[in-house]
């Protein structure tokens, strides 16, 4: 992609076309209220980033995205409205989810687990997806009859994003992608994400510690403080803000 | 010294026996063909286990009103064993989705505690709801496979049942496997058992994918009772005893284990038939199933063929 097409790309988003608008979101777990009804919007094809401390709602956000969680508030993905559909809906609307940590099904074989992640599409180009993601995530390839859960935490984690991609999602959610893995490890999947994006357009909303790295590959940003938000903008502009700077990025 | 002369009168007994090749031969034919119909019932036990990580223990009674709908199909509305059999699988299985939709699904599907308590509820509304409608006095079913023996040795007899059982149960092993390992409906089902979260990420409906689980195990349990009721004979507390002994062979086999299942249904089919006789047990044969669970419990939890889940935190 050369600089031309990005930056249309950004401008496009500044007028405001949002794939994902979300208005008002609650959500609660019991009685127990965690968002306290947030606003925020994805252009289509563009990565945004949640950024907050622990416990600030990021994971319920996108919980909340897919009706893992009893919500209010208005989500509305392409002009639909996904509020009050179940979590099996949202899904043939084309939303991944990547949980947090544990994204895969331990006792399945890699290939059983990229079979599963293209449950409800009924195309026959399924087996053409699986054997591009085993050359993108090539570990993969070499495992593909081997039990999930006896692959190493960064490649499970890998596995679990390519299970998301084989649903070839409109929009991808990722929580924590980096959690628990290596450095370098961590750089290689945003690196093999910012690639995903831009050749498949697909708009990503992620959850991510590694603020750096994250602000880095995002177009926009959202920082989550006690259930709202409590700023928002351009990842470049929010890299650069000093209180973004202070509690997040460490200098 | 009373006592230690009945103990040695036992072994009296035992040691005659031991030499008597025939009766071994009886004994383990016998064994098998009980073997079978536990194993048929543990596969059902087993399908229900690794779907949801507990035990129906209304399996049995499931499996009791199928086989009091293949004896009214059968015997009294003149349809062949088989085919009444058949549609006695298909009522059971109907009946157990009802049950899953209505009593299971609203519980939380990732605590086993209120479910099983369920399940036990339900044993006793079952077995005694059957009990109310068809009484309390034994009848019997026929068998769906011919009288008879193409192999005898003196008192030991292969018959053509005991024949029909091992078949039945390494058809219906094969059959789930390919169902399991071949179909998108066995992924689905193999995928909520592994991670219910993600199981609903990856688009699958997890409530009707149970209630299919419940529909076949009830249909295997049916045709496991339809295997056992003519050895015996069919009354309401019929499938309890088979439950206990299905109970053992599954957690022999390691409770998620197809293979194990079929493995310990055999096992514990020989070791009730040879036990009893050698050691002249009779009164005791149901505690050698329970011996079985407790022995299993203690010495290897996960049984001879169950995975041990390992869980990241």
């Amino acid at each position: 992609m050369n600089a031309v097409d990005e930056s249309a790309r950004r401008e496009s988003t500044a007028v405001g076309t949002a794939y994902l608008e979300v208005r008002g979101l609650k959500a609660a777990y019991g009685d127990i209220n965690v968002l306290h009804g947030i606003d925020f919007s994805v252009a289509e094809g563009q990565i945004a980033v949640i950024l907050g401390a622990n416990g600030a709602g990021k994971t319920t956000t996108l919980r909340a995205l897919c009706a893992m969680v009893s919500t209010e508030g208005s989500i509305k993905l392409d002009g639909e409205e996904l509020a009050g559909h179940s979590t099996a809906d949202i899904v043939r609307r084309g939303v991944a989810h990547v949980p947090q940590g544990r994204g895969t099904f331990p006792e399945l074989s890699v290939e059983e687990n990229l079979l599963a992640g293209a449950f409800v599409r009924a195309d026959n180009e399924v087996r053409a997806d699986i054997e591009r993601w085993y050359e993108t995530f090539g570990v993969l390839g070499e495992r593909r009859t081997q039990a999930a859960g006896s692959l190493s935490g960064g490649e499970q984690q890998m596995l679990a994003i390519a299970r998301a991609l084989m649903l070839r999602p409109s929009l991808l959610l990722l929580d924590e992608p980096s959690l628990g893995l290596a450095p370098m490890i961590t750089r290689t999947l945003f690196e093999q994400l910012s690639a995903v994006n831009a050749a498949a357009g697909t708009t990503m909303l992620v959850v991510e510690q590694n603020a750096i790295l994250a602000l880095g590959a995002a177009d926009v940003a959202y920082v989550l403080e006690a259930g709202a938000v409590a700023l928002s903008g351009p990842a470049s502009a929010l890299a650069d803000d000093d209180g973004v700077r202070r509690a997040y990025l460490g200098y | 010294m009373p006592v230690l002369a009945s103990v040695l009168g036992v072994f009296d007994i035992t040691l005659d026996k031991l030499g008597d090749g025939e009766l071994w031969l009886a004994q383990f034919f016998r064994g098998l063909s009980d073997g079978a119909t536990y194993a048929s019932v543990a596969l059902a036990l087993v399908m229900i286990y690794k779907s949801t990580g507990f035990i129906n223990f209304a399996q049995g009674s499931l499996a009791l009103l199928g086989v009091y709908l293949a004896y009214v199909f059968s015997v009294e509305q003149g349809l062949p064993v088989a085919v009444a059999v058949v549609c006695a699988m298909a009522a059971s299985a109907a009946v157990a989705m009802f049950v899953e939709r209505v009593l299971i699904r609203p519980f939380p599907p990732n605590h086993a505690l209120p479910l099983v308590i369920v399940t036990l509820g339900l044993l006793l509304i079952i077995d005694s709801a059957v009990g109310i409608v068809w009484g309390f006095r034994t009848r019997s079913l026929p068998s769906m496979f011919p009288s008879g023996a193409p192999i005898e040795w003196g008192i030991a007899q292969l018959t053509w049942r005991t024949i029909g059982n091992l078949g039945t149960v390494f058809a219906v092993v094969g059959l789930l496997y390919l169902l399991l390992a071949r179909t998108k409906t066995g992924l689905a089902f193999r995928a909520v058992s592994s991670n219910l979260e993600s199981a609903r990420l990856v688009g699958i409906r997890v409530g009707p994918t149970l209630g299919f689980g419940w529909a076949l195990a009830a249909a295997i349990g049916t045709l496991g009772g339809a295997l056992v009721v003519p050895d015996l004979l069919l009354e309401p507390s019929i499938m309890l005893r088979v439950l206990i002994f299905s109970l053992a062979a599954a957690a022999l086999g390691g409770l998620d284990s197809l293979v194990g299942a079929v493995v310990g249904g055999l096992a514990v089919g020989l070791a009730r038939n040879l036990l009893v006789t050698f050691l002249d047990l009779s009164e005791l044969a149901l505690a050698t199933a329970v011996a079985v669970i407790l022995v299993v419990l203690l010495v290897r939890p996960t049984g001879l063929f169950g995975s041990a889940r390992v869980e990241r935190v």
